[in-house]
């Protein structure tokens, strides 16, 4: 078998050793009616070879980003990784390591989640950040138990519609068993209204959370939505995209509580799902209350500097029912490529890829809503994303641009059953022109044959 | 060689004006930012981020990661983490496009041989638990407890029970009484033996009807399989209670018994471990969780569907507790888990475990006597040694052992896990070490042993740094880097 060394010698020398006549005696403590007589039931063995041939096979018969232009997004972007991210997480040094528990064996990863936790704060403007959650939707139920453990509130939490619905229902799930009731505040115009939220803040709110730029790509007004949170005593949190912050103001700049966003965008691939990390930051106050990793700094015996995991008292090994969270790990291989990807890009970098996005969604937006009958669901500003409001059913428009070999964007009834004819197109920095142009022509042919093949299907498709 | 040329902090070698990711020119139309966007949403500055090119980069983290114990630099025999070799063939497959570069909410027509995959995967990880129904959606270890009992809580309020607790023996992880709180309920604490089992007249005497959930570890932390596990299992189910296994041990039974087969009702894998992930610094992990089919309609949603040969994903569930995690889980994982039980085969992944329990056997027939091993002569993939008597006779503590280990190029056992055992040191070697690695690992502990106290008291002393003062780092923390 592939990965064992003992050879039946070996084996013999070994029970010998031990004292028992086979390696069966060793399963003695486990009760013979329940020991499992028949070979488990899955595939026979592969080779290398064949597990290749296999895996190419299955690979195949996906249609990826890799062939088709993507214009999905979502909360999972397919946005460029330079080739040094790879290198970096390439090395088996780190991603065969396991959580720096012996911080003089490593100090490679400790100082790399260091200045990770440095870069995000750096880039959220905000005071601490952990070493990274899992993602963005089990993240925001980590935030709003901090916001809980901070206000000691547990009436309601409010979130804006806009929130991205996975991360909605991720949420409620894991606070289904929890005092605090979760509701969600209508957006009818694509964004939370500040008189709208007025009328539901008093003292038993723990947290708002809103997302900006928001699931439907508009910009929400988070300076008065904060200020009008924070005045009731609730804390706010904003879910950011990382490369917006190239050109937007940042979470801390607002004065936010708690900053929390998806990092799949910094350099990891789109992977069907995850692995992703979420990046929680927070104001310093708040650093006890903060869930996950963490690593400071301090110095060695010898008075030279050096990184350990820390605050542990926080954690659940230590505090058990207590912990501030369950979480053991943090997302550590997808942090270090979050890491090397924003050393990468550097300032400069960071604001020429948030140009590039906000600049092409724009020119995409514009020969978009040229074609008769399509036209932006919502009046507000947006980044890298907009939602469309179609004269047709987009599933039908969908099949026509994958045919053409496009990805073309998501159907927000699916989340929102009331926006039949609503699809939301993203564009990252790495359309081109002419990808943008074939789009654009490919999606007014598929609107005109839609239309034209089923008059009436605009009102089936709700 | 000393290489700390360019490992001081990425701030540190910062230069202005450097780059080294540059795009070209925007080649649309563009109209000033400034003339679109009201100038209130827009940043006044940049992250400041360090500036350094291409070369700096990579020297940086290359030579960091020389800083590093690794699975592929040395032996790891940390118990409980289960540290087996990571297959280079999983790296590259994982990376192919048709994989790598698939969006989680393209239509299930664009991705039908990942979805093949995680279907495939599924029906593996419930054969192998000996259960009905599986979720692939939880992230990790910690986060499958928690989806289990969120499960569980859903299945009793749909019969219309009120149970509000969990009983969790005091040798458990910390994550399972950090994950039944979340969950809502409380937890109630039960008792080992002196045989390092659960205490059966102790978990008699506190189930009851308000008992929703056992949460047990099988082999438990000590590496030993709870024999009384059936007489368990009925004591539970009698009191209409679920029984929930911590996965984190599947290495000891993979093949050999099922936690179906001895009465566990839901359970989490912590794929990383058993079906080996690279563990990444600390994650990604996977976690999921396989249960009973009355619990099926719980799971979190969605769940891979095969109808012919078409697979889709199964939203319309309206039990469903939700889901834990955006979009699908932690599918690179999942997949590396998937290529790991295609090599190894039925008979492959029984070998795993015979040889892991072996190894295991090993490496304490090796010390056995030399160090004191509180629960005997015989463990199932992990033992659990203590320093304790070293640490009256000699004050040489379970951390001086573990810290002089790692002068000798040893990654350090677990220290100080689980509790129940005072001083203690948890190795598991796993089945992919050979003999020899065992044999001088096994003759560097003995010579440890017979070193002066102060070496070992002052070590590590060959890493580039001696032991960090953790009090200073909790009681001030510095959790980033500032400009002076």
């Amino acid at each position: 078998m592939s990965y064992l060394l003992n050879t039946e010698q070996d084996k013999k020398e070994m029970l010998a050793r031990i004292g028992v006549r086979s390696v069966e005696d060793l399963f003695a403590d486990i009760p013979a009616e329940v020991r499992l007589r028949r070979p488990l039931k899955i595939p026979a063995a592969m080779d290398e070879l064949e597990l290749t041939r296999l895996v190419e096979g299955l690979a195949a018969a996906n249609q990826s980003a890799g062939e088709k232009v993507c214009f999905l997004g979502g909360g999972s972007y397919d946005h460029f990784i330079p080739a040094v991210v790879d290198t970096v997480a390439g090395r088996g040094e780190f991603y065969t390591a396991y959580t720096p528990y012996q911080a003089e064996a490593s100090q490679g990863s400790l100082q790399a989640f260091f200045e990770f936790q440095t870069m995000v704060c750096q880039l959220a403007g905000m005071d601490v950040s952990n070493a990274s959650l899992y993602e963005a939707g089990s993240g925001l139920a980590e935030a709003v138990l901090m916001a809980m453990s901070v206000t000691g509130r547990d009436g309601k939490i409010l979130v804006a519609e806009t929130v991205h619905p996975e991360y909605r229902k991720t949420l409620e799930t894991c606070l289904a068993n929890l005092p605090p009731k979760v509701e969600t505040l209508p957006t009818p115009l694509g964004k939370l209204s500040v008189d709208a939220l007025a009328g539901k803040l008093d003292d038993t709110v723990c947290c708002l959370v809103v997302q900006h730029p928001n699931f439907f790509g508009s910009l929400e007004e988070v300076e008065k939505l904060t200020q009008q949170v924070q005045a009731s005593g609730a804390l706010m949190i904003l879910v950011y995209d990382p490369i917006s912050l190239g050109l937007l103001k940042n979470p801390g700049s607002y004065g936010v509580d708690i900053a929390l966003a998806e990092g799949q965008c910094l350099g990891n691939p789109m992977n069907y799902g995850g692995p992703y990390l979420g990046l929680l930051s927070c104001k310093q106050a708040f650093v006890r209350k903060m869930p996950g990793r963490l690593v400071g700094e301090t110095l060695d015996r010898n008075g030279k500097r050096c990184w350990v995991l820390t605050m542990q008292t926080r954690e659940q090994h230590i505090r058990r029912e207590k912990a501030t969270s369950n979480i053991c790990t943090n997302q550590g291989l997808m942090a270090l490529r979050a890491s090397a990807y924003m050393a990468a890009l550097g300032p400069a970098g960071l604001k020429e890829t948030a140009e590039h996005c906000y600049q092409k969604a724009h020119y995409a937006a514009d020969l978009l809503t040229r074609v008769a009958g399509v036209s932006l669901a919502f009046n507000a500003p947006f980044f890298k994303e907009f939602t469309l409001e179609l004269p047709c059913c987009p599933r039908r428009l969908l099949e026509a641009l994958l045919d053409d070999g496009f990805l073309g964007g998501l159907p927000l009834a699916r989340w929102y059953p009331a926006m039949g004819k609503r699809l939301l197109v993203t564009v990252t920095e790495k359309r081109s022109r002419g990808e943008i142009d074939g789009f654009a022509a490919a999606f007014a042919s598929a609107v005109q044959s839609a239309k034209a093949a089923a008059p009436s299907y605009s009102t089936t498709c709700k | 060689m000393e290489k700390t040329q360019s490992t001081g902090l990425l701030f540190e070698i910062s230069h202005k004006g450097r780059r080294c990711h540059r795009l070209s020119p925007i080649d649309v139309p563009a109209k000033p930012v400034s003339s679109t966007l009201d100038k209130s949403y827009l940043a006044s500055s940049t992250p400041p981020w360090p500036e350094v090119g291409e070369v700096d980069l990579v020297r940086h983290y290359v030579n960091l990661s020389t800083k590093n114990m690794s699975i592929d630099s040395n032996f790891y025999p940390l118990g409980s983490c289960t540290m087996k070799y990571n297959p280079k063939r999983h790296e590259r497959l994982a990376s192919l496009g048709g994989l790598a570069n698939l969006h989680p909410l393209q239509e299930e027509k664009t991705c039908q041989g990942m979805l093949e995959i995680l279907w495939e995967m599924q029906e593996f990880l419930g054969e192998i638990a000996g259960l009905d129904g599986v979720s692939l959606q939880p992230a990790a270890g910690a986060q499958g407890e928690l989806t289990s009992l969120l499960v569980a809580a859903a299945y009793f309020r749909s019969r219309g029970e009120k149970r509000t607790k969990v009983l969790i023996p005091d040798s458990a992880h910390g994550t399972n009484p950090a994950s039944a709180a979340i969950a809502g309920f409380d937890t109630v604490s039960i008792k080992s033996n002196s045989r390092g089992r659960v205490d059966l007249d102790d978990l008699a005497s506190k189930v009851d009807g308000q008992t929703a959930v056992f949460m047990i570890t099988n082999p438990n932390t000590l590496g030993l399989f709870d024999e009384q596990i059936v007489k368990i299992t009925q004591l539970i189910h009698q009191a209409g209670g679920l029984v929930y296994l911590d996965g984190a041990n599947m290495n000891a039974i993979l093949g050999m018994t099922r936690p179906g087969d001895f009465g566990v009702d839901m359970m989490h894998y912590n794929v990383h471990k058993t079906f080996t992930g690279p563990h990444g610094g600390g994650g990604p992990g996977a976690g999921p969780i396989a249960v009973r089919a009355p619990l099926i309609p719980f799971l979190p949603s969605p769940i891979v569907k095969k109808e012919k040969d078409t697979f889709t994903l199964d939203y319309d569930r309206p039990q469903s507790i939700g889901r834990v995690h955006s979009f699908l889980g932690n599918m690179g994982i999942l997949l590396r888990g998937y290529l790991y039980i295609r090599t190894l085969g039925p008979d492959g992944l029984k070998q795993v475990t015979e040889n892991a329990v072996l190894n295991a056997n090993y490496l304490l027939s090796l010390i056995y006597g030399a160090f004191d091993v509180p629960h005997g002569n015989r463990c199932m993939h992990e033992f659990v040694a203590s320093a304790r008597n070293l640490r009256r006779d000699k004050k040489i503590s379970a951390m001086d052992i573990a810290k002089r280990l790692l002068d000798y190029g040893y990654h350090a056992p677990t220290v100080y896990f689980p509790l129940v055992v005072p001083e203690a040191l948890m190795m598991e070697p796993t089945e992919t070490e050979s003999k020899e690695t065992l044999e001088n690992f096994a003759a560097t502990l003995l010579k440890i042993k017979e070193e002066s106290p102060e070496l070992l008291q002052q070590a590590p002393h060959s890493l580039g740094i001696s032991r960090p003062d953790e009090v200073r780092a909790a009681r001030e923390p510095i959790l980033r880097w500032k400009s002076n």
